[in-house]
């Protein structure tokens, strides 16, 4: 086990939301704990919570029992120390360039000036290979490039850690792969935190280094797994991971959940 | 499973090199192009009703009922030159600024209330239910009363004009900003007014700026209307004022430039100022098309 502290520590956390006439119990006392570098994956079938519980570590959300902690301290609400990177396509700002977009964080938050920030902008839009871009505004670019400027806008910022919430859902099969790589890669660079979301088992495979299972009404934490290491990361054995988790999480499961993008 | 009855091969082509395939991409005829230019098609509908109001005057031959374009611009022209028109379209375009300005001050503040609080959201609702169909022009012999005849009265019902519907448009807009665009500027830290300043009001501009110029539109109708019904305010009066000063001296061609100026104007703020701010902002953002 790791000695060191955790990053993100969630105790014993149930969170409930309301709709018009339910409420609804997303997650029933959840433990996990991130620590520093982690690739930390939240899967599951739809149901079970795990958008949800990424909501609550993001602040927008309290817990009704339990806590959940960033660098031991309480979480109470959102802030530019854990950025979001949303599934859907408008969470950049329309009105800003992607250079803007990238930089605006870090003026809004007070962290940067202007002229530092746009140096750092600049840094992070050529990691994601959109220089090119970076006059251009939102609508002129394909989903993948705007998944990519948010990325680009999530690293910026350098948060402690990355909440994503299964932000390469909408893309289609051959841009999620590359998408994939691509964050793979820059993992490679700096190392960052990061708390993924995913409905799908091969992504949770190929993206984490640690994967928490959920089983769906309420979530509930059903195993948390070591995946592979990525240069053992041969077919034989990540199809073996894969029927193991596929097995884990339908053990019980007499209807197989339909796969769609909330959870 | 049967495989395929017929046997065929894998095959890999080379695609046409740039010389001998066909057209990709060519300039379209310059008849195509002039006419896909708005303004071009537009100003072809004006000249298009000017000749046949030109056409119809002159097979009228009455000029006290319907004078000519031709009679209609010389009036405007020598009313700009030599007669009072300017002026008088001044006094009205200064009132009118000044009410439109503070009914948009009222609607800020009304909407600011609105977002803040569920009760805010219902006194809007409310408010606005009530005042909206309520004619601005049918408030004036109150405003008489209150202000007396002059400005205040004038400024008084334009803000009514101005108000509701600046301040329903900006609420329905606030209340249709995605939840993701919410949940970034909250991630940002943002909160307060710097929230509704630097996210609410930019992602809710397209409904922000279609309130402005649904007010607008309002307002510049009420402000002629009750020029026509009191006119002269502290010595000069307006458009609507020039308009039913010129119809006592039956001199309809100066009457006909007087609501010809109305129009104008009408037009150059919607398809100049209007046009100008869309077109650097919402089209340039890619919120409407």
């Amino acid at each position: 086990m790791n000695a060191a502290s955790p990053l993100v520590d969630v105790r014993g956390v149930t969170l409930q939301y309301k709709t018009r006439d339910h409420l609804v119990t997303a997650t029933y006392r959840v433990d996990f704990k991130v620590f520093p570098s982690d690739r930390f994956v939240l899967l599951g079938p739809s149901g079970c919570g795990k958008s949800t519980l990424l909501k609550a570590v993001g602040g927008y959300l309290a817990p009704v029992e339990g806590e959940i902690r960033l660098k031991d301290r309480v979480i109470t609400r959102p802030g530019p120390d854990r950025m979001m990177v949303f599934q859907e396509f408008d969470q950049l700002l329309p009105w800003k360039t992607v250079q803007e977009n990238v930089m605006f964080p870090l003026v809004a938050s007070g962290r940067l000036a202007a002229a530092a920030a746009e140096e750092k902008a600049r840094h992070y839009i050529e990691k994601v290979n959109l220089t090119r871009f970076a006059d251009s505004f939102p609508h002129t670019l394909s989903g993948g490039m705007k998944q990519r400027v948010a990325i680009a806008r999530g690293m910026a910022m350098e948060p402690d850690v990355l909440l994503m919430d299964e932000p390469f859902a909408s893309l289609d099969a051959l841009t999620r792969r590359k998408m994939q790589d691509e964050l793979l890669q820059l993992w490679d660079d700096t190392q960052f935190t990061v708390l993924f979301v995913t409905h799908s088992i091969p992504e949770a495979i190929k993206i984490g280094s640690r994967i928490l299972l959920l089983s769906p009404h309420p979530g509930q934490v059903k195993a948390e797994l070591n995946s592979l290491t990525r240069d053992a990361h041969e077919a034989a054995a990540a199809q073996a991971l894969e029927q193991r988790i596929h097995a884990m999480l339908f053990a019980d499961a007499v209807e197989e959940q339909e796969e769609h993008s909330h959870g | 499973m049967a495989e395929p009855t017929i046997a065929r091969q894998d095959f890999v082509r080379q695609t046409a090199m740039d010389s001998e395939r066909a057209v990709v991409e060519k300039p379209l005829s310059k008849f195509e192009r002039i006419y896909n230019v708005g303004v071009v098609r537009k100003l072809a509908i004006l000249v298009a009703l000017a000749v046949l109001w030109e056409a119809y005057a002159r097979w009228l031959d009455n000029p006290l009922l319907f004078p000519t374009f031709g009679a209609t611009v010389d009036a405007f022209v020598e009313g700009i030159v030599h007669g009072a028109l300017l002026g008088r379209a001044w006094t009205s375009i200064r009132v009118l600024m000044m009410g439109y300005a503070a009914g948009i001050l009222a609607a800020a503040l009304l909407t600011v209330i609105a977002i803040s609080s569920r009760i805010g959201t219902d006194f809007l609702e409310t408010l606005t239910a009530m005042f909206n169909p309520l004619p601005a022009i049918a408030l004036l012999p109150l405003a008489l009363i209150w202000f007396g005849l002059g400005t205040g009265s004038i400024v008084f019902v334009l803000i009514h004009s101005v108000l509701w519907a600046v301040a329903l448009n900006t609420h329905s807009g606030f209340l249709a900003v995605s939840n993701t665009l919410r949940m970034v500027g909250r991630n940002y830290g943002l909160r307060g007014l710097s929230y509704v300043a630097r996210i609410l009001i930019p992602a809710a501009f397209p409904s922000i700026l279609t309130g402005f110029k649904i007010g607008w539109a309002f307002a510049w109708r009420t402000l002629i209307a009750a020029e026509l019904v009191f006119g002269v305010s502290s010595g000069s009066g307006g458009l609507g004022w020039f308009i039913y000063e010129n119809k006592n001296q039956l001199e309809i061609p100066s009457v006909f430039a007087g609501l010809l100026s109305v129009i104008v104007i009408g037009l150059l703020v919607e398809n100049v100022i209007f046009r100008t701010v869309e077109m650097r902002t919402v089209r340039r953002w890619g919120m409407q098309s």
